[in-house]
């Protein structure tokens, strides 16, 4: 026991690794996946069909073949990422391909005559997307989305495939030394529980933000 | 060219795929003046309201507000505008659907003032100011705050026509805006619609409301096939009946069902 208290610290560190990874991952595949979700409904047709090529295989991978895939195929194409940034980057491709339909799915739930009644006062289609079809699709995108985040937490547990010590590599390396599996498993779901539940309890706030029919 | 109407609409033709669905129309609106097209389902009137303001895309002829051309650079060379020119003309030309499309997310002053902000960028105590004058206009001061999903049909349809005439636009577009209401919501929005006629707002309007486009308009065309199979001052259209036969069927027809 007392072998545990001591490791406390590096254990921390590896949960710092996981929030790290988790937000980076998660900040990324959001700014990309709402781009190309957006590409994908309004861009001009080569453009949709490639962002659908993409999505499909991305998701179509298992997430595990990815992530060898960036980690031993960039190299030879002469990129060199540290595992850190291989892991982050497999994800983020991952991630985004499912944003992408999260954003596809939101935004086509919008009636036509809402872009229509944007048009007929004068907006371009910037403004569009800001004031009028965006902050409808938030409500339909967030309950997906967040559910996305949550999933990426746990599957950031992949990265420490490739040696990076996240939580979950630090657990089994503290493991290797100490030989206690049940009270470091343990420990190491409650952590990552209490992530998912500091963030169900953040997207049950961020729904009720954005729900405009009032009950 | 004759500079005397607001809106000069020659020889527009449209087609979805093979169905043609307005051959050769020829009408024009002066300014000032309100305009009822009246004609059976299908005849594309709703066609012809959306290519007013660019929503569908013409193939043939012309239509021109204040002399530019709606939607493209110039009538010969069929250049489409750009979006920043195509949203400044949308601008000038308001439009109230059908279905509302009010924005949900926005109270009804909101809905009203988002135009006024971020096309024509007018303060935001000034763009309040214009809202609060235009859905008093329209009767609801005290719904300021309310969302779409708080309001009736008949409301919500007020907040539309506010939301496009506190754009001061030249020309304003109605495409049925009472027939998805109930019968007793009705008169509460034709009533607006006859207050802004009456201040001189230059109108276009689809209607299905005879009794209504009769004494709320200085001329009704009636359409058929895609085609203005006749139009004229209200009584001279209804006196026409005597020679023309699609006519004379549907506007049996209407007063068969008339409310
Ligand atoms: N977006 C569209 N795609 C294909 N056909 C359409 C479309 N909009 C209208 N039409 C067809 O055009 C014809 C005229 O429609 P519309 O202009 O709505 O007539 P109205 O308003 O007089 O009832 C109808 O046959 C309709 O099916
Ligand atoms: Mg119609």
């Amino acid at each position: 026991m007392d072998a545990i208290i001591y490791s406390l610290p590096f254990l921390m560190n590896g949960l710092g690794v996981t929030l790290l990874v988790s937000a980076i991952v998660v900040a990324l595949s959001l700014v990309i996946g709402v781009l190309l979700g957006i590409g994908l409904i309004y861009g001009p047709w080569p453009l949709r069909w490639l962002i659908r090529l993409l999505s499909d295989c991305i998701r179509g991978i298992p997430i595990l073949v990815l992530i060898f895939v960036v980690y031993y195929g960039l190299p030879p194409l002469g990129l060199n990422l540290s595992s850190f940034w291989a892991a982050v980057l497999a994800l983020t491709v991952f991630k985004s391909a499912h944003v992408i339909e999260y954003v596809r799915g939101a935004v086509t739930s919008i009636p036509r005559g809402q872009m229509e009644a944007g048009m007929a006062i004068g907006l371009i289609f910037p403004q569009r997307l800001r004031y009028v079809i965006l902050p409808q699709a938030m409500r339909r995108f967030l309950p997906p989305w967040l559910n996305g985040v949550t999933d990426a937490v746990k599957g950031s547990a992949l990265v420490s495939l490739l040696g990076v010590v996240d939580l979950m590599q630090a657990i089994n390396q503290v493991i290797g030394r100490t030989y206690e599996p049940l009270p470091l498993y343990v420990l190491g779901a409650l952590m990552y529980f209490a992530i998912n539940y500091s963030l169900s309890t953040l997207s049950k706030v961020l729904e009720r933000r954005y729900s405009y029919i009032r009950e | 060219m004759t500079a005397t109407n607001l809106l000069q609409i020659d020889k527009l033709s449209k087609s979805f795929a093979e169905n043609q669905v307005l051959k050769s129309i020829d009408l024009s609106v002066a300014a000032g003046e309100v305009v009822s097209v009246i004609g059976p389902s299908g005849s594309g009137k709703t066609t012809l309201l959306r290519c007013v303001n660019f929503l569908e895309v013409y193939d043939g002829g012309s239509i021109q507000i204040d002399g530019r051309e709606v939607g493209y650079v110039d009538t010969s060379s069929r250049k489409r505008r750009g979006e920043v020119d195509l949203a400044g003309m949308r601008a000038e030309t308001g439009m109230v659907f059908q279905s509302f499309n009010l924005f949900p997310h926005l109270t009804a002053e909101q809905n009203v003032m988002l135009g006024l902000r971020r096309v024509r960028k007018k303060p935001l105590k000034e763009a309040r100011e214009i809202a609060q004058h235009w859905l008093s206009r329209v009767g609801l001061s005290h719904k300021a705050d309310a969302l779409p999903s708080e309001l009736s049909g008949g409301q919500q349809q007020r907040v539309g026509i506010a939301r496009a005439v506190a754009m001061d636009p030249k020309i304003l577009l109605l495409d049925e805006i009472t027939s998805a209401l109930d019968p007793e919501l009705v008169n509460e929005v034709l009533d607006v619609v006859r207050q802004l006629a009456v201040d001189g707002m230059t109108m276009l309007m689809v209607t299905h409301e005879i009794a209504f486009a009769r004494d709320a308009s200085h001329r009704i065309v009636f359409m058929a096939d895609g085609l203005v199979s006749a139009q004229g001052k209200p009584d001279d259209l209804m006196a026409e009946v005597a020679t023309n036969e699609r006519l004379r069927n549907f506007l049996s027809r209407f007063s068969a069902t008339a409310h």
